[in-house]
Order: C-alpha cells, then structure tokens, then sequence
C-alpha cells in the first residue's frame, strides 16, 4: 500500500470525499455531465410547454374575460379540472391511461407522439400551463382600464386593434410578476417528468441513488441545479420587468 | 394648408350636425331631445348642471354611446343606425364608425393616456395604427403637436411620472396629431387641480383662436364667456337656452341660466 505521500493529489481528494465527506462530492463530480443532460432535458420540456401553453391561454383568457356565449362554460370546465387536479395525475391519466384505448394506438398519433413520454409530457404540461396562464390573464384583461380602451375606441381603433394595441400590451405587462412565479412553478412540476421514465434534472439523481445508495449525492445536487436555474430565471424576470414595466417605477430623475 | 381646405368647405356644409337626439340608460331618458350645428371654425361651450346630460351627449357624438334616436352628421356623412336581432339600436356599419371617430377627436376629463407608453408613443400609436402613417413621419408630427402644447421634453415620460395638468396636453396632441375635424372634449379641467388648470386652459384657447372647430363640454365659466362662439346650456336633457356669450350672459339671459351661474361660480 503506498503512503499517503505517494499519492496523487486526485486520490487524495477522493479519499477524502469517499471516506470524511458528508457528501461524496468526487462521484458527484464523476457524474455531473449526467445533471447537465438532465438540466437540458428538464429545460427543454419546460420551456416547449410554457410557449405552447403560453400561446394558447390567450385566446382562452379573452374568451373567458369577454364572456364567449360558446367558449366561456367549456374554457371554465377545462381551467377548472387542470387547476383542480395534481399535475402526477394529469401525467399519469395521458401517459399510462391512453394506451388503454385500441382507437388511440392504432391512431397514426401513436407511434410518433402519444407513445413517446416526452411528447405526451409536453402535451400535459403545456395543458396545465395553458389553464394557470389562461385564468390570470382573464383577471389582467378585465383590470385593464376602462378609460384606456374608451380612448382607443374613440379615435378610431377597431375592436382587434383595441385588443392587440391596447388591452394585450397592458395586460401582459400587469401578468407579467404573476407570470414569472407561473414560470418557476412549472420548473418545479417537471420533477413529474422523472416518473415517467424521463431523465430530467431529477430523473439523474434518482438513478445516482438507484445506483450507489447514496441519496444525498443525488437529490441535493438536483436541488442545487433546481436552485441555480429558478435564480437564473427569476433574476431574468426581474430584468424584463425593469425594462416593460418601467410606467409603474417610481419617478426618477434618471431621464429628467 | 389645412386651414385653406377648412376655409374652402366652410360654406358648404356644417363641421356637425346633430338632430332630436335620444338617449336613454334604463327607464331614465338622459337627453330627450337635443339638436345642434357647428360651422367649422366654430368654439361651443356646453353648460349645465350635472346630470344635464352633457357628457353623454359628447358621448353620442362618436358614438362611445349609442343613442337611441336622432341622427348625427359629420361633415356630411351621416352616421347610419339599424336594429340587432333584439331590436337594440346600433350602428349599421362599424367600418363607418371607426371612419368617423378618427376624425373626430375626444379628450376625457381623466385624460385616459395610455399608461404603458411614453408621452411620444401615445400620439404616435393612432397616427400608425388608426391613420396607417409611417413610424418616422408619425414621429416628425407627433413631435410638432407636442411642442405645440408644451410638452416636447417630457416626450418620453410615462403618463405616471407627470403632472395631471401635463397629461391633459397630451391627450390634447394625442387628438390634435389626427388633425380632426371636429375635437370634443368633456370637462377636460374638472379632474385637475387647481393650479393646473390654467396651462391646459390656454392650450385650448389657443386652439380656438386656430379656428378649430370644438365642442367642449365644461365647468369653467370663464373659458365658456371668453372663447366660445356659442354657449348652450343644458338643463335636463334639453337646452335650456342657447346664443353668443354676449347674449347669455346679458340683459335677455334666461332666469335658470342666470341660477345656474349663481350656484357654479360659489
């Protein structure tokens, strides 16, 4: 056995790691090309699902703010069972519950969509994203102020100028902090994806413990990359709403 | 230049025309019956109490209301009514509608600016997006207008970090940059404070003395006495009396005029 002397300083610190470490950092370190993947993948999906959900709460909260006498009990009904219900169980009903049905795998869908977690993941969440997005959105529209839409409507603007000069551009701008915890909700709901055989951020330390019975390496540098990337994102939405929602800043001299 | 076509169109026909209009919100008719004419060039001051219906008759103007009968004409086009499926009364043709409501300018009495656009932006958004002006030449105008009401170097200041009396001049060139035929403007200083009422005061006179042709529903006697061409004075939901300043506020002036004059200027 040679002396500790003789070691290389790498051996040394895996020594460390293994043996007076509370956490191995070494093996954490082995495997962190493995969390990286897992962060793209978890970003991936959930940004994929946020644009879609995003692009289509939109028709659906005008919809509900203007009361469609066709759309709005149908929207409410939608809205209310993806708020109503856990997001592992909307994933689960999609993924595992679909393939009950002969009509849906025999469908030309099955084989490159509804087969697939990933897609099936990103159909879900978009969905549920989509019910969240829509709702606040309906209360944005509907806080927009009267007067503005009066002023528009009086010189000259059609009602679809009205909507998309007007009432969209404030009312995003009003969603937009309700919009940024929206975000990193969404961010946290992707760990769903680790259930259903998706190696997200999650899915990597699940198998690290799976692996090596060493549930902290695991789960605390999963959390470490949830933590990063939520710091990321908000300090991004903080950003974004220092340059759109400039209007609502107290008056500074800085353009005086 | 714009002055010269106004000139030339002054004979033919009036800059509005409005007749036995109706409006009702519920049971309650707020207007029973009102009729007006303004020549282009012309400054009429409405008058009356609250609830006289004159902010709802601006309102029937560009049709922010509907009314419920009468006509309104604007430079000779006549706003075409119909009946919906439930024999509500509305405009026939909303194409017509928006046609005419850019050319006829409103400013509120909250001055209802666009909070998340700059000074600039808000008389630029309906040169582009109603008039379909280019963005640059949009600018070049916009900038024009608000030098003209003052308001040049704070054009790029939200509505939020401005004074009332500030906002006021630019909803003013926010309607002025249409160039409008006709400008409506519903108590655009009850909302001010006091001391702010004077600069958007002298904005409007000065427009007057343009020969623009204005409807301005208000409180300020004196703007009413001094730069109007015509008064009218509403009592309600008709007028009451109407004339020159010199008239109304002379010898033959009616009694419920005269009352009113006693009870607004305390």
């Amino acid at each position: 056995m040679a002396s500790p002397s003789d070691r290389t300083f790498w051996e040394y610190l895996t020594h460390i790691s293994e043996n007076q470490s509370p956490l191995d950092f070494v093996l954490v370190i082995d495997h962190i090309d493995k969390f990286f993947y897992g962060a793209i993948v978890t970003l991936e999906i959930t940004a994929l699902s946020l644009l879609i959900g995003g692009i289509l709460s939109i028709p659906l909260a005008i919809a509900r703010a203007y009361k469609h006498p066709l759309f709005n009990r149908p929207i409410w009904c939608y809205t209310y069972f993806f708020r109503g219900t856990p997001l592992l169980v909307q994933t689960y009903l999609i993924y595992y519950g679909l393939a009950q049905f002969d009509f849906v795998k025999e469908s030309f869908l099955w084989d490159p969509i509804l087969s697939k977690a990933w897609w099936c993941a990103v159909i879900v969440f978009s969905l549920n994203t989509a019910a969240y997005t829509a709702e606040f959105l309906r209360g944005a529209i509907e806080n927009t102020p009267r007067g503005e839409i009066e002023a528009a409507r009086a010189c000259g603007m059609s009602h679809k100028r009205v909507m998309f000069r007007i009432i969209l551009p404030s009312t995003f701008r009003r969603a937009l902090p309700a919009y940024s915890n929206e975000v990193i909700f969404m961010l946290h709901s992707s760990v769903v994806l680790s259930t259903i055989t998706i190696q997200d951020i999650l899915g990597v330390g699940r198998w690290l413990n799976g692996r090596y019975y060493l549930a902290y390496e695991g789960f605390i540098t999963a959390m470490m990359f949830y933590m990063i990337l939520v710091f990321i994102i908000s300090r991004g939405f903080r950003l974004w709403e220092h340059y759109w929602l400039a209007h609502l800043r107290p008056r500074t001299n800085q353009h005086a | 230049m714009r002055g010269h076509q106004l000139k030339n169109s002054q004979s033919v026909m009036p800059a509005l025309a409005v007749e036995d209009l109706h409006k009702s919100f519920g049971d309650v008719e707020v207007i029973r019956g009102i009729s007006l004419l303004a020549k282009t060039g012309d400054v009429i001051s409405m008058l009356g109490s609250s609830g006289s219906g004159k902010s709802t008759f601006l309102r029937c103007i560009n049709l922010l209301e509907t009314p419920n009968a009468g006509t309104v004409t604007v430079h000779g086009e006549t706003i075409r009514m119909s009946f919906d499926k439930r024999g509500v009364r509305v405009p026939a043709d909303l194409k017509q509608v928006v046609r005419i409501r850019s050319q006829v300018g409103m400013v509120f009495q909250n001055f209802n600016l666009w909070e998340h656009m700059t000074v600039l932006e808000n008389v630029t958004e309906a040169l582009v997006y109603v008039l379909g002006i280019r963005k640059k030449e949009a600018i070049e105008k916009a900038e024009h207008v608000l030098e003209k009401v003052g308001m040049h170097e704070r054009r790029d200041y939200y509505p939020a970090h401005i004074s009332g009396g500030q906002q006021q001049r630019t909803a003013i060139a926010r309607v002025l940059a249409m160039e409008p035929k006709i400008m409506l403007f519903d108590e655009p200083t009850s909302a001010l404070d006091p001391e702010l009422v004077g600069e958007v005061l002298r904005v409007m006179r000065r427009l007057g003395e343009e020969g623009r042709t204005m409807i301005v529903v208000t409180h300020e006697i004196g703007f009413a006495r001094d730069a109007s061409d015509k008064i009218i004075f509403l009592h309600e939901g008709l007028i009451e009396s109407e004339g020159a300043p010199e008239e109304m506020f002379g010898q033959n002036g009616s009694d419920q005029f005269r009352k009113f004059l006693s009870t607004a200027t305390h």
